[in-house]
C-alpha cells in the first residue's frame, strides 16, 4: 500500500508518481459522494480544517470548504490582508495563534511564492499549499490531472499545450511538473514577455505561437490573464492579446482529434478562450475540472489526516 | 605602551613585504618591522609563531544601522563584531534613519564610535538629501564633517545628470563616489536573480542587466567627466567585463564584491530562506566563477562583506516581505580566506584586497605596516578551522545564511592604534 508519507502538500515539484496517483485514485473514489443526495461521510468528523487565505479567491477556498465540509470536517475560513505597508500581524504571529487553537490542517493561500513553505517549517500542523504567488498551486494540477485523465482514459503519451502567462503562472507550473511525472508531453505558448527565463530546462517546449503549440495537442490548457500585467507593458492591450491568443473555433482545426480544452478560471470570455468554445460541451471540460476539484481537495485533507494508513 | 609581535609571517602589500619577521608597536604607531627585533624593556611580547601579521584589515561597506534602527545594530556593537572578525576600520553607508545627509548626523557617527572605541569608524555621506535622488547634499560640509565617499547605498542614483553632476563636484574634493549599480525599472518588483531558480520558485526575477545598464553608464559617465566611479558588491559576469575593459582603457574605475557574491549561488534559494535575500542578489554558476576571475586578475580591487544586519521580525517573514541583508563582518575574513585555500588568490593579494586597496580607494592613511603608520594591527591564524555560529556574532544581526559552516581560518587578534581592541588567541588550538 502506498501512504502519503508527507505532514504537507506544497508542490507537485516534490511529489513522486506514485503519490500523485494515490491522491488520484482515492479522489476518484469520493466523486460519488458529491452525487448522493447526503452529501456528506463522517471521515474526518472531529478534525479542523482553517482556509486561511490572503489573497482573493473563490472557487479554491468554495471547494476546499465544500470538500471539508462532505469529510465532516469543521471547516473555518479566515480571509487576511497582506498588506506590507500597514504593520499588522506577521503570517507567523498568526499562524502561531491558529496553531494554539490546534487544528489539523491549514490551507494557505498567500500571494508570496514560498509563504507556504515558510509556516510548514514553523508550525506543527499540515500546510496545503492552495496557491502561492507564480510559484505552485497543487491542488489545481490534480484537478487538471484528473480531469485529464477521466477525458483521455491516460495521462502519459498525450500533448499537452499551455498557453497564455506563463511568467506568472502557478497553475503552468504545478502542470508542468505534474505532466512530465505522468509521462505527458507539455508544451507552452504565451508572448516572450510572459515566457520566464530558462522555462525549457523545465522539459518543456516554448512557443511564441498558439499555433504552432496547439498542433496535435490532446489538452489545451488555457490561462487567465491579470489584468495588470497591462500596466507592467506585459502586453500591450487585451484586444491585441486576445487576437493572437484567444482560443477560438479556427485553432480547433489544429489540435488533435476530440481535444479537450482547459482553464482554471475564472475566465476572461474573448481574452482566453472565444465564448463559442468555453460554452462548447464537444471540447471544453471547464466545469468538469470544477467538480473534480472538490474530490481531488477532499483526497488530499484525507491523505493528510492519516487516511490510507 | 610597546607590543611586539614576534615570529610571524608579516604580509604587507603596501611595502610588498612577505616574510618571517617581528614587528614592533610604539605609541600606538609601527615603530619598526624586521626579523629579530629585541624586545625594549616593558613591552608585551606575543609570540606568534605559524600566524599571519597583516595591516589591520579594512571593510569598506558596512551598515550600522545608528542611528534609526538600533535594534539591528548599533555603532557599539558594528564595532564589536567589526574588530571580532578582524577589522580594524569600517566604513559605514548612509542609510540610517534619519539619512546621513548632513554634518549633525556625521557627528553624531563619529561621536558614537569614539565612545565605542573599538574599530576606526568611516562615514559614507549620502549623494543626495534622504539619498531620495533629487538634492545633492553639501559635499564639503560633509567631508569636513568626516566622510570619506559618498553613496546613497541601497537607492541607486538613477537619474544620470545627477550622478554625473555628483561625480563632478565631488572630484574637486577628491570624495569618491560608490554606486550601488541597480537600474531600478529593470529590478522593479524582483526578489531573486532572474534564472531557471527564480522560474522555478516563480518569483520574480531581478535580471544581471540592471546591474550591468549602470556599470557601463557610469563608466561613460566617468569617462566623459575625467572622474573616478567606485561600484559597490558586484555580482554579474557582464559587470566584471565592463569594469576589466574600463580599466584596460586607463579609467578610474575601482570595485569592489562580497564574500556570498563568490560563496553563494541562486540555486541557495530553494528552501525560500530569507537569510539568503540579498540586493543585488545571489546570481549563478557562471557569475560566481567570473567574480573569482575579477578578484584574481585585479578587476575588482577589494573585498567588502555589505554587513546589513537584521533582526528577526525583518527575515521572520515571507520572502518577498523580508529585508535585504547578510551580517558579514564576522565570517568576511573566513569566507574569502576559502580563495587563498582554492588558489584563486596568494596571501598577500587577499590582503591587499581587504587592506591597502580600500584604503587607497577612501583615501584612507591606513592598510599599510610601514614605519611610523597607526598600529592597526590583523594577525590572522590560517589553519584555526572554526563553524560558524549566527546566534554567537556580536553584531545584533544574527541573519546569517553560513551558520553552521566550516571555515579554516580566522582573525585572532585585532589593534587598533596600538590597542588590542579583540583578543581570540585563547581560541587558539
Amino acid at each position: 500500500m502506498i501512504k502519503l508519507g508527507k505532514k504537507d502538500i506544497l508542490g507537485i515539484q516534490e511529489m513522486t508518481t506514485d503519490e500523485i496517483s494515490l491522491i488520484l485514485e482515492t479522489a476518484e473514489s469520493f466523486l460519488e459522494i458529491s452525487t448522493r443526495e447526503i452529501k456528506k461521510v463522517p471521515t474526518l468528523r472531529g478534525k479542523s480544517v482553517i482556509n486561511l487565505f490572503y489573497e482573493a479567491s473563490t472557487r479554491t477556498r468554495t471547494s476546499f470548504e465544500i470538500a471539508g465540509k462532505r469529510l465532516s470536517a469543521d471547516t473555518i475560513n479566515i480571509s487576511a490582508s497582506t498588506s506590507s505597508v500597514v504593520k499588522g500581524e506577521t503570517l507567523l504571529d498568526t499562524a502561531r495563534t491558529l496553531e494554539a487553537m490546534n487544528p489539523d490542517i491549514i490551507v494557505l493561500r498567500h500571494s508570496a511564492a514560498g509563504a507556504p513553505h515558510l509556516l510548514a517549517r514553523m508550525v506543527s500542523q499540515s500546510i496545503i499549499n492552495a496557491g502561492d504567488g507564480a510559484h505552485e498551486h497543487p491542488s489545481q494540477a490534480l484537478l487538471d490531472m484528473m480531469t485529464i485523465k477521466e477525458k483521455k482514459g491516460r495521462i502519459a503519451g498525450l500533448k499537452v499545450a499551455i498557453v497564455g502567462d506563463i511568467l506568472h503562472s502557478r497553475v503552468a507550473r504545478s502542470n508542468i511538473y505534474g505532466l512530465t511525472k505522468m509521462g505527458a508531453r507539455v508544451v507552452v505558448a504565451g508572448p516572450a514577455t510572459m515566457m520566464p527565463r530558462d522555462i525549457e530546462r523545465m522539459g518543456v517546449k516554448a512557443y511564441t505561437k498558439i499555433e504552432e503549440a496547439i498542433a496535435d495537442a490532446d489538452v489545451v490548457m488555457m490561462l487567465r490573464i491579470q489584468m495588470e500585467r497591462q500596466k507592467q507593458n506585459v502586453f500591450p492591450s487585451l484586444r491585441e492579446y486576445a487576437q493572437h491568443y484567444c482560443l477560438s473555433r479556427r485553432h480547433m482545426k489544429l489540435t488533435g482529434l476530440d481535444a479537450i480544452v482547459m482553464h482554471p478560471g475564472p475566465i476572461n470570455r474573448g481574452v482566453e478562450i472565444s465564448p463559442d468554445i468555453a460554452d462548447d460541451p464537444g471540447c471544453s471540460v471547464i466545469l468538469d475540472q470544477v467538480n473534480k476539484g472538490v474530490a481531488v481537495r477532499m483526497a488530499m485533507l484525507y491523505l493528510l489526516s492519516g487516511g490510507n494508513e | 605602551m610597546k607590543l611586539l609581535l614576534k615570529g610571524a609571517r608579516v604580509i604587507d602589500p603596501a611595502g610588498n613585504l612577505d616574510a618571517p619577521m617581528d614587528v614592533l608597536v610604539e605609541d600606538g604607531k609601527i615603530a619598526g618591522c624586521r626579523p629579530g627585533i629585541k624586545a625594549p624593556p616593558g613591552a608585551n611580547v606575543l609570540d606568534l609563531a605559524g600566524m599571519i601579521v597583516a595591516p589591520g584589515l579594512i571593510d569598506m561597506h558596512t551598515h550600522l544601522r545608528e542611528p534609526g534602527y538600533e535594534y539591528r545594530e548599533t555603532i557599539a556593537s558594528g564595532s564589536a563584531a567589526a574588530v571580532a572578525g578582524g577589522f580594524t576600520s569600517i566604513a559605514c553607508m548612509p542609510n540610517t534613519r534619519p539619512v546621513n545627509d548632513n554634518r549633525s548626523v556625521t557627528e553624531f557617527i563619529l561621536r558614537k564610535a569614539a565612545v565605542a572605541n573599538l574599530a576606526n569608524i568611516y562615514p559614507i555621506g549620502a549623494i543626495s538629501m534622504g539619498s531620495d535622488g533629487k538634492q545633492m547634499t553639501e559635499f564639503w560640509d560633509l567631508r569636513e564633517a568626516g566622510i570619506v565617499a559618498l553613496s546613497d547605498d541601497g537607492n541607486p542614483v538613477m537619474d544620470a545628470a545627477l550622478m554625473r553632476r555628483a561625480m563632478e563636484y565631488a572630484s574637486s574634493l577628491d570624495l569618491p563616489v560608490i554606486q550601488h549599480c541597480e537600474d531600478r525599472n529593470l529590478s522593479a518588483g524582483g526578489l531573486m536573480n532572474e534564472g531557471y531558480p527564480s522560474t522555478i520558485l516563480g518569483m520574480p526575477g531581478i535580471p544581471a542587466i540592471a546591474e550591468e545598464v549602470i556599470v557601463a553608464r557610469d563608466i561613460l559617465i566617468a569617462e566623459y567627466t575625467g572622474t573616478r566611479i567606485h561600484f559597490a558588491h558586484i555580482s554579474t559576469s557582464g559587470s566584471v567585463r565592463l569594469i576589466r575593459d574600463a580599466k584596460k582603457r586607463g579609467l578610474r574605475v575601482t570595485a569592489e564584491t562580497a564574500p556570498h557574491y563568490f560563496t553563494l549561488t541562486d540555486e541557495s534559494l530553494w528552501n525560500y530562506d530569507t537569510n539568503y535575500k540579498v540586493s543585488p542578489p545571489l546570481r549563478g554558476k557562471a557569475d560566481v566563477s567570473a567574480i573569482k576571475e575579477g578578484l584574481a586578475d585585479g578587476t575588482l580591487d577589494a573585498i567588502a562583506c555589505d554587513h546589513a544586519p537584521h533582526g528577526r521580525t525583518d527575515k521572520e517573514v515571507e520572502f518577498e516581505y523580508a529585508a535585504n541583508g547578510i551580517s558579514g563582518l564576522e565570517t568576511s575574513l573566513g569566507l574569502s580566506l576559502n580563495l587563498v585555500h582554492e588558489g584563486v588568490l596568494t596571501w598577500p593579494e587577499l590582503i591587499a584586497k581587504m587592506s591597502c586597496n580600500p584604503a587607497r580607494i577612501l583615501n584612507l592613511p591606513k592598510g599599510t605596516l610601514a614605519k611610523g603608520a597607526d598600529a592597526d594591527i590583523t594577525v590572522i591564524h590560517p589553519e584555526l578551522a572554526w563553524s560558524v555560529d549566527a546566534g554567537a556574532f556580536r553584531s545584533l544581526g544574527k541573519n546569517s545564511p553560513f551558520s553552521g559552516r566550516k571555515l579554516k581560518g580566522r582573525a585572532v587578534l585585532s589593534i587598533v592604534g596600538g590597542d588590542i581592541k579583540y583578543d581570540g588567541l585563547a581560541s587558539k588550538p
